[in-house]
């Protein structure tokens, strides 16, 4: 019952806020992103539930993305009232409906153990996200939401090719198990097909790998990014990466337990390692930035995959990774969405100044500088050291060698921006402006999680990411 | 039933062609209305056995993808009041003989692949030559709408391909990837719409401020 809810009251409270007047719609977005965060710590205190015969189950991979999913979706419906009030999006009816249905077809995606529900609730995010990037109305985002759209939704063709050939590789009758149901074929993993297993795993990375952002096929991140407004951008560099990761990990389980590890290693280390060397390239000299966190995502995809493909303790470092990657995202993005509302752009040479300007933003981009780049204490140094721990334990130092100096190098690119943005004298004097506190709440509170995720892990957490490395094919460090 | 099954499987390899011989949108839109038709058709044709879900499936089908969706994309070239496809990437004559070859790599493809055949052999060749056009169409037409257009076709032979694990793949996950694709090419249209009235034209080729 507790899955179905999950899913069902944002599906329900998306049509009902589109009927709503706009006070009641913003309370009906806390209310529910709320709810939805309860139900989630329920199932931390009551785990493996299942729902319709199985196609619904929360095991610890999904529990893990699906938290991540819910307490950035409160974080940013709490940012997004107060935003929807001062920045006035010309499709305010839609906003809300929007970014529910989003929050519905995320949930979908967690819990989903039928590949063809997770496919089905992966294309929904697509969908739901995509009116969003357009919210502007402008020459721009229409661009970047045609890119988008046709990018993504060739991509998600592919991945649904590559779902059917996850069936063909499955023997019919009882020795395959049922259809597409991720269990059974990972516990009759043997009995797959192995030629059209790895095909279906070729189609799988493509159109799971476009959605995530790696590349080269990232070339819609920067643009959407860019135009769409921060707060989708949080959801979905935050998010709906996260949720295209979590499909891939899917199949790449099934895969480690069918014995196709040596065929789906070296192409998941191989897209890891392009994805670091592409957003480096592009972080430095990089002069917007939004578009600089867009190519910083493509680097945190990378090393999921990467630590997916190393596996080991890698696996268990990406899925910490996932997690950290996440909430930092959504955290700088909301930060940088407070200086763009007020300075009005997002290019990084036009705003200086932020620190006597507005403080609090300003000192949120630099907390969010160290956070993005994993930096100690943040969460993400002890996902990132045990990527590249994974890589030296694997016998693959070169790899751990290289993470390390791209890492370096993008830690300046990044901070070398933002540090100018905020401690640079302004080019002309401007006053300071007037912060508003409901748009720093949000950031603020997703810093001190981050924070807290690197002095201290929960015992629940730890043992739920240990299972998901098992599952992945990797151990616990 | 094998005979009229391989004979809708021929008019889709033809619609294929149609759409990417031609200009006129609206010829385009019509070669992928009847294609929608006959995917409708098909999930009949193949399987003896007629049960109510196949029925609904193909009602459903035909319905989304040659009445609802075509006319979506005629109104939407109707406001934008444009005719026929601008400097494609590569010529028609060009595009057809890609289509050839693709044609000739899915037959050879589908003979190499080890697929335990539903009703007819035409299925899998048939599926990758449409799924191989449609990325054709998407890749080298510059109108908003062929791209849409070339979309649906992948869509189209992605379905064919699904129709060899048809009794695997429960209706209610059909449904869902229908819906689906329904909800994106209703968005892509409106997004069509909003470039018509930005540019005075919905060419995607337009599309070229956002950059490094």
């Amino acid at each position: 019952m507790v899955l179905l809810a999950l899913i069902a009251i944002p599906a329900l409270g998306a049509a009902v806020a589109y009927v709503l007047s706009a006070p009641r719609r913003s309370t009906l977005l806390i209310v529910i992103a709320a709810v939805h965060v309860a139900l989630v710590a329920r199932l931390w205190i009551v785990p493996g539930e299942q729902a319709l015969t199985g196609w619904l189950a929360d095991d610890p991979l999904g529990r893990v993305i699906l938290t991540l999913v819910s307490v950035l979706f409160l974080a940013v419906a709490q940012y997004a009232i107060e935003y929807v009030r001062v920045g006035d999006p010309p499709g305010g009816r839609a906003f809300v409906t929007c970014m529910l249905g989003f929050l519905a077809a995320a949930t979908l995606v967690a819990l989903s153990h039928h590949f063809a529900l997770l496919w089905i609730g992966l294309e929904s995010t697509t969908l739901a996200v995509a009116p969003l990037i357009y919210q502007r109305h402008d020459r721009r985002s229409l661009e970047a939401v045609w890119k988008y759209l046709v990018l993504s939704s060739v991509a998600i063709a592919f991945a649904l090719l590559g779902v059917f050939l996850l069936a063909t590789a499955q023997p019919s009758g009882s020795t395959g198990g049922r259809p597409l149901v991720i269990d059974d074929m990972t516990l009759r993993a043997t009995a797959l097909d192995p030629a059209w297993l790895r095909a279906a795993f070729v189609f799988t990375l493509i159109g799971f790998g476009t959605k995530m952002g790696l590349a080269p096929m990232h070339s819609w991140k920067p643009d959407t990014y860019g135009e769409a407004p921060c707060l989708v951008g949080g959801l979905m560099s935050g998010a709906l990466t996260s949720c295209a990761f979590l499909g891939l990990a899917r199949v790449a389980s099934i895969c480690f337990a069918a014995g196709q590890a040596d065929f789906i290693r070296p192409a998941l280390i191989g897209f890891g390692i392009f994805s670091l060397v592409i957003a480096t390239a592009f972080i430095i000299g990089q002069g917007d930035i939004k578009r600089l966190l867009a190519y910083s995502s493509v680097e945190h995809m990378g090393l999921l995959v990467l630590g997916l493909g190393l596996g080991g303790t890698g696996a268990y470092g990406a899925v910490l990774h996932a997690l950290n990657n996440g909430l930092a995202k959504a955290m700088i993005f909301l930060a940088v969405g407070n200086v763009v509302l007020v300075t009005g752009t997002s290019a990084s040479d036009e705003i200086r100044g932020l620190l006597r300007r507005m403080p609090a933003s300003g000192i949120l981009l630099v907390v969010g500088l160290f956070a993005v780049t994993g930096s100690p204490p943040f969460g993400m140094f002890i996902s990132e050291f045990t990527i590249i721990g994974a890589a030296i334990g694997e016998h693959h130092p070169w790899i751990a060698a290289a993470v390390v100096g791209l890492l370096a190098i993008i830690f300046v690119g990044i901070a070398q921006m933002i540090l100018e943005m905020v401690y640079a004298p302004p080019v002309q004097e401007v006053e300071r402006s007037e912060e508003r506190g409901r748009l720093v709440i949000a950031p603020a509170a997703l810093a001190v999680v981050v924070l807290l995720l690197g002095i201290y892990l929960p015992r629940p957490l730890t043992d739920a990411l240990s299972s998901a490395a098992i599952e992945l094919g990797g151990r616990a460090p | 039933m094998t005979s009229f099954a391989e004979l809708a499987l021929f008019l889709v390899v033809l619609s294929d062609f149609a759409v990417l011989a031609t200009s006129r949108l609206s010829a385009c839109i019509r070669a992928i209305a009847f294609q929608g038709i006959l995917l409708g058709a098909l999930p009949l044709l193949i399987h003896l056995d007629i049960s109510g879900h196949l029925v609904v499936l193909a009602v459903g089908t035909a319905v989304i993808k040659a009445g609802v969706l075509p006319w979506f994309l005629r109104w939407a070239i109707r406001e934008a009041a444009v005719r026929r496809e601008v400097e494609p990437l590569i010529g028609y004559m060009a595009s057809v003989i890609l289509g050839a070859a693709a044609l000739a790599i899915a037959f050879a493809v589908a003979n190499a692949l080890p697929l335990r055949m539903v009703g007819t052999d035409l299925l899998v060749p048939v599926a990758l030559v449409t799924v191989m056009i449609g990325l054709v169409v998407l890749i080298t037409r510059s109108k908003a709408v062929t791209q849409v257009v070339g979309y649906l076709m992948l869509e189209n032979g992605i379905f064919l391909f699904g129709l060899t694990q048809s009794e695997r793949v429960p209706f209610l996950v059909e449904i869902g990837v229908l819906l689906d694709v329904f909800v994106g090419v209703f968005i892509m249209g409106i997004v069509v719409f909003h470039i018509n009235r930005e540019f005075d034209s919905i060419s995607a080729a337009r599309l070229t401020e956002l950059h490094d």
